[in-house]
């Protein structure tokens, strides 16, 4: 299955939450989705169709905070990423470490460093800098005129 | 209920050459939980990305790792190739790939080195790290330097591989297939080996996917994903190479994955060699003026695994957003599923089995006289040194029996 047609798979299916798809070079994709579709998305390419998590991206920009959520999906070689802008005053969005640990550390990295809420989250502690950094100053939070 | 002792690996161990506390709650000598703390070398380089400029950031991204210090510039590169919407030249492909294969048998035989070191078996670690000389040789010849070979920008490479230099490359590819099944069968046939690794630290296919484990962490548990393979960069697929797995996902199998794997870069090697020989030298970058606005993805096969680099860029000469994502970052979490249920004495080899990422590339700054404490030489002259060596290297060839 190309990019093409796994992406209209997926906002066929979730119709009512995407927002907005961006394809690239035919092996890279952003899909932005509403917030709350987080969880059902993500389970249904880790569970259903085998994509595996890469990673996840936070961005702090004049929008909001923006989290890019990186999926491989190796038979092809192909990236799907989907993006979600979050609340500029209280950012918050379902954590999917319940669903796969690989989601576990970046979640806790990106509340440390961005201050974003990862509810539900089953150890939202510091990753890097336990002890050594004030709570609530979030050093990747850029100030914007 | 039995109380659990509390064993601290760490901050800092003759076990791991970086700051990294690992804590083992033991009831006798099986653990049965481990906890971790982090970031004690955490420098910002993320942060640090945005305020340098494209050109730059390959010096920045190439410390992050002292041993795999190719890989990042590599997954850097294609991620800002990808938003300018290039295809380098083919030369260029196959001296990356060069370089890349050239790091991965240095990275390996360090790390079965180390690994034979946890065992108790320092045979391995003298022959392993013997046999690592001439691999770093041929880089100090190829770039200048042992590590750290500033090699890659975007749309090329710095260097070219002269023809000249071909011949050394090919002698000290030969002498290291001899060398490598020495090492295989030292360490293959070896009971002892056997005994210390079979049915040890197991990861199943199951634990992999759940943590996104990736490199040859997975490819030993089966799990057949090869960034190199699947997502095609540089001149991987211009050769000839299959990806090894096993299944066991014991840490023999890792072993046995890194060991045939050596043979594999091997051969990508002779065969990038013999395909540069035939080209005209010197067509080594493209002229890149500017990085539009967009969002680029790049990857490579890192020693260690899949190394990610995500760059946002705003049309301005540094990234607006660099994500990096290094292999240990989801391989180190397995921790959690490897050492559990295990002896100490196991458990620190399967700590060890992933390969978590050293740095061994400190250089001194200065020679002292032991018996009278004088100088000998202060940093300028070091240097000096350092570049007669390079510049002996490159006339003599590299590589010795």
């Amino acid at each position: 299955m190309d990019t093409e047609a796994a992406i209209n798979k997926l906002t066929e299916k979730f119709s009512d939450d995407t927002v907005k798809v961006e394809l690239q070079n035919g092996r890279r994709a952003i899909v932005t989705i509403r917030p709350t579709a987080i969880p059902a998305i993500s389970e249904y390419l880790y569970k259903s169709e085998g994509y595996r998590f890469i990673i996840a991206s936070a961005l702090h920009t004049r929008r909001g905070f923006e989290i890019y959520y990186h999926f491989s999906f190796d038979a092809d070689g192909s990236i799907l990423s989907l993006h979600v802008i979050l609340d500029r005053e209280k950012p918050h969005i379902e954590s999917l470490s319940n669903m796969f640990s690989a989601s576990n550390w970046i979640e806790r990295e990106m509340h440390e460093l961005f201050g974003i809420d990862f509810l539900h989250h089953p150890n939202q502690e510091k990753l890097l800098s336990e002890g050594n950094w004030a709570d609530d100053v979030y050093p990747y939070r850029k100030e914007f005129k | 209920m039995s109380r659990k002792t509390l064993i601290p690996i760490g901050p800092y161990h003759p076990l791991q050459e970086e700051p990294e506390l690992f804590k083992l709650y033991c009831d006798g000598e099986i653990v049965m939980d481990i906890k971790w703390e982090t970031g004690y070398n955490h420098r910002g380089i993320e942060k640090l990305s945005e305020s340098k400029s494209y050109d730059q950031v390959f010096f920045l991204v190439e410390r992050i790792c002292g041993i795999c210090s190719t890989s990042h510039p590599f997954a850097f590169a294609n991620a800002v190739e990808e938003i300018v919407g290039v295809e380098i030249t083919d030369r260029t492909k196959y001296i990356r790939s060069i370089i890349g294969e050239l790091e991965r048998i240095h990275s390996h035989l360090l790390w079965v080195g180390l690994a034979g070191h946890f065992l108790g078996y320092n045979t391995l670690f003298m022959w392993a790290w013997k046999y690592r000389e001439p691999v770093l040789d041929l880089f100090e010849m190829i770039t200048g330097n042992r590590n750290s070979y500033a090699m890659f920008k975007v749309g090329g490479v710095r260097r070219d591989i002269e023809n000249s230099k071909i011949p050394a490359i090919r002698k000290v590819m030969a002498v290291m297939r001899k060398k490598l099944d020495l090492l295989t069968g030292a360490v293959m046939d070896d009971p002892v080996i056997h005994a210390r690794t079979k049915g040890v630290g197991i990861l199943t296919r199951q634990d992999i996917l759940d943590y996104g484990a990736v490199g040859p962490t997975a490819r030993a548990s089966g799990v057949d994903i090869d960034v190199r393979r699947d997502d095609p960069y540089a001149a991987y697929p211009l050769v000839n190479w299959k990806v090894i797995t096993a299944q066991a996902g014991d840490v023999f199998a890792k072993v046995e994955v890194r060991l045939l794997e050596m043979y594999e870069s091997a051969s990508i090697i002779e065969q990038c060699i013999d395909a540069l020989e035939k080209m005209k030298e010197g067509d080594i970058a493209l002229k890149i003026n500017e990085i539009p606005q967009g969002i680029g993805t790049g990857r490579a096969e890192a020693p260690r695994g899949e190394v990610f680099h995500f760059v946002v860029s705003d049309g301005s000469n540094s990234p607006a957003r660099h994500k990096i994502r290094a292999p240990s970052y989801t391989n180190i979490a397995t921790f959690k599923k490897s050492c559990i249920g295990q002896t100490i004495a196991d458990a620190t080899i399967s700590l060890a089995a992933v390969d978590p990422c050293y740095c061994c590339t400190e250089r001194m700054a200065a020679a002292y006289d032991n018996s009278s404490g004088k100088k000998i030489l202060n940093a300028s002259e070091l240097i000096e040194l350092s570049m007669k060596r390079t510049s002996e290297l490159r006339k003599s060839g590299a590589g010795h029996e």
